[in-house]
């Protein structure tokens, strides 16, 4: 702060910190404050310091095996949003008149539509006796009910289904601002369809990539509703490492070194991704 | 795009994937009129049954109204203090105040677990466990985010000149926002407002740990049943839900033709 600032331009910095205080104040209060007392208590035992909390993702092999399925299942989720958002915001981006809006507008409805009402559907479709293991019988392609929930497939199927959007829009925007004038540079020069694609297209929308892979990734590591509904036990993620030990054993130091490794790991996420396109971006505020 | 083969196989790729993402959405409406206990498709028969038993039980009715309460008042609050915030950060050239929108965007990174347990802390220290204000605070935390992006976003398409004018005209900066800024933004701003109201109603993470006797929200009641049974009156409730959040499409599409 220079003291060379006119009594104007003070006052403009005052009402900027007062528009902003109730915003700063609602987020710190609510969720900054007991972040920081998280990590306060993550390193407190009953004789004060210890790293006994932490020590356990070392000794205690549920940890683990915890935050390794949660990071495959994440992993999983993310590439086969890549692999099926790719072609829907291509497509969209690509036609031509009534077509983007009915795509987008398909994407957007189950995006809108609540994360446990999708989860309820997915039980109603994948369940032992439910509506794809009936009709496949039916129609004879199977002779005994395949077992599509209450494991990692129904957890890894819903958790795509409900984050697919997340790649979709971000990739869409990104494709949008590619100029089809670049294409059209390419094919004169003589590339064909695959080769401006690849050399062109694929290149210039990595950007789209990245920020929905980050978020599609990022929202996948901190799920809770789908494991917990259609995981049936088997997967055990770790959101529910850290509610199992609030509600069950009533651990707030386990709890809360959980808390801040899987924090620290998101927020490298976001560092290393936003190293490569600014944070503005992945957010969609740019 | 030209029809050669790999256009074709890339569309019918696309049907399916939408299609995928479209079915779970609507198998819901016709297993909520089903005549059955048990949930098959398609229904052996048609009934109203669910919906009585959703409209018919008082402890459902009373979570319906929480959620409502909570919705409406908390998108409401969200949509004043994160527009306020959003006009100040898109103000302001200071680097140091505009690395506060990754603060404000925190709710969104944080993953919603740990939101949920540090709220349910914090809470327990000032006794607003189960308390309609504690839950509509929570709710306004996290529908902050989508007011201020929103805004945001509009609030870079805006020409700043028009305000300049507006001021330079002898207008402080207080009526230069509400004659001038705001009649413009409108849109995103109403956007962000919906995005805020949908997102509370459909919170549930965050309500699993903090709501709870008479004020329980619709979406832990549900998560509750679900835990134990599959109740066709949760495909009930899920349907009314899913055709709020269809209206909430049909407004925010109406919303932007007309900012157009």
């Amino acid at each position: 702060m220079s003291n060379a600032s006119t009594p104007e331009e003070r006052r403009e910095r005052r009402m900027i910190l007062l528009l902003l205080a109730p915003a700063l104040i609602v987020v710190g209060l609510l969720l900054i404050t007991p972040l920081v007392w998280m990590g306060w208590q993550s390193f407190r035992g009953p004789e004060g310091f210890t790293l006994a909390h932490y020590a356990r993702f070392f000794t205690d092999t549920v940890y683990l095996s915890s935050f390794v399925q949660t990071f495959r299942i994440a992993f999983l989720v993310t590439i086969a949003a890549i692999l099926i958002g790719y072609p829907i915001a291509y497509v969209a981006a690509k036609s031509q008149g009534i077509w983007p809006p009915i795509i987008l507008g398909l994407v957007l409805l189950p995006f809108w539509t609540s994360v446990l009402v999708r989860a309820y559907a997915w039980l109603i479709l994948l369940q032992r006796r439910g509506i794809v293991n009936t009709a496949l019988t039916k129609a004879g392609v199977i002779d005994q009910p395949l077992i599509l929930v209450n494991n990692e497939f129904g957890t890894v199927m819903a958790t795509l289904h409900i984050l697919l959007p997340f790649m979709v829009l971000p990739l869409y925007a990104t494709m949008k601002k590619i100029p089809a004038e670049l294409e059209m540079a390419g094919a004169s020069l003589g590339g064909g369809g695959g080769l401006v694609f690849r050399s062109v297209f694929l290149p210039l929308s990595m950007p789209g990539v990245i920020a929905g892979s980050v978020l599609v990734f990022v929202l996948t590591l901190g799920f809770y509703i789908t494991p917990e509904l259609l995981g049936g036990g088997r997967t055990f993620l770790v959101s529910m490492l850290v509610s199992r030990n609030i509600e069950i054993y009533n651990e707030w130091g386990a709890a809360s070194s959980i808390s801040v490794v899987l924090l620290v790991m998101v927020f490298a996420i976001f560092r290393l991704a936003s190293m490569i396109i600014p944070f503005e971006r992945i957010m969609g505020t740019k | 795009m030209q029809l050669t083969p790999s256009s074709l196989a890339l569309r019918i790729f696309v049907v399916i994937a939408l299609l995928w993402l479209i079915i779970p959405v609507v198998i819901i409406v016709p297993m909520s009129f089903s005549s059955a206990r048990f949930l098959a498709f398609p229904p052996p028969g048609w009934s109203l049954r669910w919906y009585e038993s959703y409209l018919g039980d008082p402890a459902w009715m009373a979570a319906t109204r929480t959620s409502l309460i909570i919705a409406v008042s908390s998108s409401l609050i969200a949509t004043v203090i994160g527009t306020a915030a959003a006009y100040a950060l898109n103000m302001s050239q200071s680097r140091w105040v505009r690395n506060l929108q990754v603060v404000l965007l925190l709710p969104l990174v944080v993953p919603i677990v740990i939101t949920a347990v540090g709220i349910f802390l914090i809470y327990a220290q000032v006794s607003l466990i189960a308390t309609m204000t504690g839950l509509i605070l929570a709710n306004v935390m996290l529908g902050m985010p989508y007011v201020i992006t929103s805004v945001l976003v509009g609030l870079r398409k805006f020409d700043p000149t028009q305000e300049m004018v507006a001021r330079s005209l002898g207008m402080n900066r207080w009526r230069a926002f509400f004659t001038v800024v705001l009649p413009q933004i409108r849109p995103s701003v109403i956007t962000g407002t919906l995005f805020a109201f949908i997102s509370a109603l459909d919170e549930t993470v965050v309500a699993i740990f903090i709501s709870g006797g008479d004020n329980q929200t619709l979406t832990k009641r549900m998560f509750t049943a679900l835990r134990d049974e599959i109740d066709p009156t949760i495909a009930a409730i899920s349907t009314m839900l899913t055709a709020i959040s269809f209206l909430m499409v049909i407004l925010m599409a109406l919303n932007s033709r007309k900012s157009r």
